[in-house]
């Protein structure tokens, strides 16, 4: 089979040396078609490589590179969802989201809900994988079980959560109830709201991440363990002292794209609300920053305020990203992380 | 720590699966009761008997049908489309030597810090303009190849292909492709039912995309939920039918194919 050779997309120039012209040197004795091969041949060799990854590459180009920059030009205009690009108008777009109320408020909503979820969804991941992490009978399907939660959609797991704490007749109430406390109006009230939107992305989460720690913890040599134990520490020490610090790399791991995922949470709160324009609650007390990206492109058709808002959540994102990396740099000069990692 | 586990593990292990268990069960109970059982408290633990009904009532309510082909189609469609791409990239970047591919590596693993949510405005003006804008195609269009399919790729390949077999190949004369083809494919057959299955899931629970980019009338799977959900008036006997059918094509492939899932979650992880 011969190989098509692309037209574009490789620099052709740099390998392929000019062909030397035919009628001049006279070839001997059919060792022109031989060499011709061996020609073809190289430039697969070198060509191919460049041909497979072109893909992505362009894709990327034309879905992720392309986008970014184009975020920006239409976060600098009027441009509206029916009517396309209007003026220029520099920073506007950007000063009026950052002078919308709604701003501050859906962005401290998104890292409340963020920080709600995360923390407790990493420390009950440990635990469990700890728990996993032992001789048990039926090991797959004890892993198996944990990650139930995960093949149900955001969508899903956002509509039952959301009867769940109905706050009317929802369960969490009922079984409140009890106990003797008093309903929570898990729709209303904004920590409420924050809490149990937490819970949802908790559920679906904990145990995919158990298993990424459960990976890792089944690569820390057991000799660790059985010389620890000698010395006589006991399982909590062994798990504090040797288990978490062995971990770090993957605990790092899981934080970053656990970030970068919270804080684009969207359909739980979307679907968590039960008002009729579904921006995140009556006074937008569960709305988060892509809701409100949603809200100002496709609601409001100002898809220039929905740039600059989509721009301002990744100038948050990646602030985020550098503080967890000095945050983490920082525990590990301190050696051991102590039990509130 | 290899200690025979006690009571106490197994109990709180028990609880776990429980919680995890718990709510999937409660949408199915609700859905199977009258509208008028639904909304009053704590109901029995015994599916009502109504379900069917119910799930009759979604059909007549949505167009559940054409949500369910589409959701299929986007979601095979782009698991193909990711395994055979990720594969060849993945392949390259693992396997062959070419000029730069060590920064051009890193920067596919730097493409995957960028949110996708991003890129959502441009992306509708440019299906828009080249008049995909509510056809499956634009939800099919920026999954065909991804960051973390190409990094998960060439980090299975790099131990599973051995170069000997390559070298050998390729003094036998064989073209790159077919090396690729002979060597590589068998080889990554195992990493590549993973990814497949992984980008079969992600697809099927993606949401804000499909949510912008297609009309009521021809929506995914969760888009068509979002609807079933936006009703002004809560019956949740309906919904919670609604959002059971929804889930059960994805637990029947997690019955078929769990153990898969669990093993790439734990190799993607270990590498990375």
């Amino acid at each position: 089979m011969s190989t098509s050779l692309p037209t574009r997309g490789g620099d052709t120039e740099t390998v392929s040396p000019p062909r030397p012209p035919g009628p001049k040197g006279q070839p001997t004795g059919g060792s022109g078609r031989p060499q011709w091969r061996q020609r073809l041949s190289r430039l697969d060799h070198t060509l191919a490589p460049y041909l497979y990854i072109s893909p992505f590459f362009l894709l990327f180009l034309v879905i992720g590179m392309f986008p970014l920059l184009y975020t920006a030009w239409v976060s600098v205009h009027d441009w509206s969802l029916l009517g396309g690009k209007g003026e220029f108008v520099g920073l506007d777009n950007y000063r009026e989201v950052l002078q919308n109320p709604y701003f501050t408020k859906q962005l401290v909503n998104t890292i409340s809900i963020f920080a709600i979820s995360s923390v407790p969804q990493i420390l009950i991941a440990l635990v469990l994988a700890a728990l996993l992490d032992n001789q048990l009978r039926a090991r797959t399907a004890w892993r198996m079980s944990i990650l139930l939660p995960f093949v149900v959609s955001p969508v899903a797991v956002a509509i039952i959560f959301g009867s769940l704490y109905g706050d009317r007749y929802g369960l969490a109430n009922e079984i409140l109830g009890v106990v003797g406390i008093d309903p929570v109006s898990w729709h209303t009230n904004r920590l409420a709201s924050h809490v149990a939107i937490a819970t949802m992305v908790n559920w679906r989460w904990t145990g995919y991440n158990a298993l990424i720690f459960l990976a890792a913890m089944q690569a820390v040599p057991r000799e660790l363990y059985e010389s620890a134990a000698i010395d006589g520490a006991g399982r909590l020490r062994q798990f504090l002292s040797i288990t978490v610090p062995m971990i770090r790399p993957t605990m790092i791991f899981v934080i970053i794209t656990s970030t970068i995922g919270g804080l684009q949470v969207f359909a739980e709160p979307r679907l968590f609300d039960q008002t009729t324009a579904r921006n995140g609650g009556s006074d937008r007390q569960f709305g988060t920053i892509t809701m409100l990206i949603y809200d100002f492109g496709w609601q409001l058709r100002d898809l220039g305020r929905a740039s600059a808002t989509a721009w301002l959540l990744f100038l948050v994102i990646c602030a985020f990203a550098v503080v967890n990396f000095l945050l983490i740099r920082r525990l590990g000069r301190l050696g051991t992380i102590g039990g509130r990692g | 720590m290899s200690r025979r586990p006690g009571f106490l593990v197994y109990g709180l292990l028990i609880a776990f699966v429980l919680g995890s268990a718990a709510p999937l069960y409660w949408s199915f109970l609700l859905g199977s009761q009258t509208k008028e059982e639904a909304s009053q408290g704590i109901p029995p633990l015994l599916p009502g008997g109504h379900f069917l009904d119910n799930a009759q009532r979604v059909l007549d309510s949505l167009p559940f049908w054409k949500a369910l082909g589409n959701s299929l189609m986007v979601s095979t469609v782009t698991a193909c489309s990711v395994v055979f791409f990720c594969t060849l990239a993945g392949y390259a970047f693992a396997k062959l030597r070419f000029r730069g591919s060590g920064p051009l590596m890193v920067f596919v693993i730097a493409t995957m810090a960028v949110p996708t949510q991003l890129g959502v405005v441009p992306l509708f003006i440019l299906m828009s303009k080249l008049g995909w804008a509510g056809s499956v195609w634009s939800v099919v269009i920026p999954w065909l190849v991804t960051a973390f399919g190409v990094f998960f790729m060439r980090q299975y390949l790099v131990d599973a292909v051995p170069d000997e077999l390559i070298e050998a190949a390729r003094m036998d004369g064989c073209s790159q492709i077919r090396t690729f083809l002979t060597v590589a494919v068998p080889a990554a057959r195992p990493a590549a039912a993973i990814l497949w299955l992984f980008t079969f899931m992600q697809v099927w629970t993606d949401f804000f995309w499909p949510l912008i980019a297609l009309p009521p009338d021809n929506p995914t799977i969760q888009v068509a939920l979002n609807q079933l959900q936006s009703g002004y008036f809560k019956d949740f006997s309906l919904v919670l039918a609604g959002t059971t059918l929804a889930t059960i094509p994805l637990l029947v492939l997690f019955v078929l194919a769990g153990r898969q899932l669990v093993s790439g979650i734990m190799q993607g992880a270990v590498k990375g």
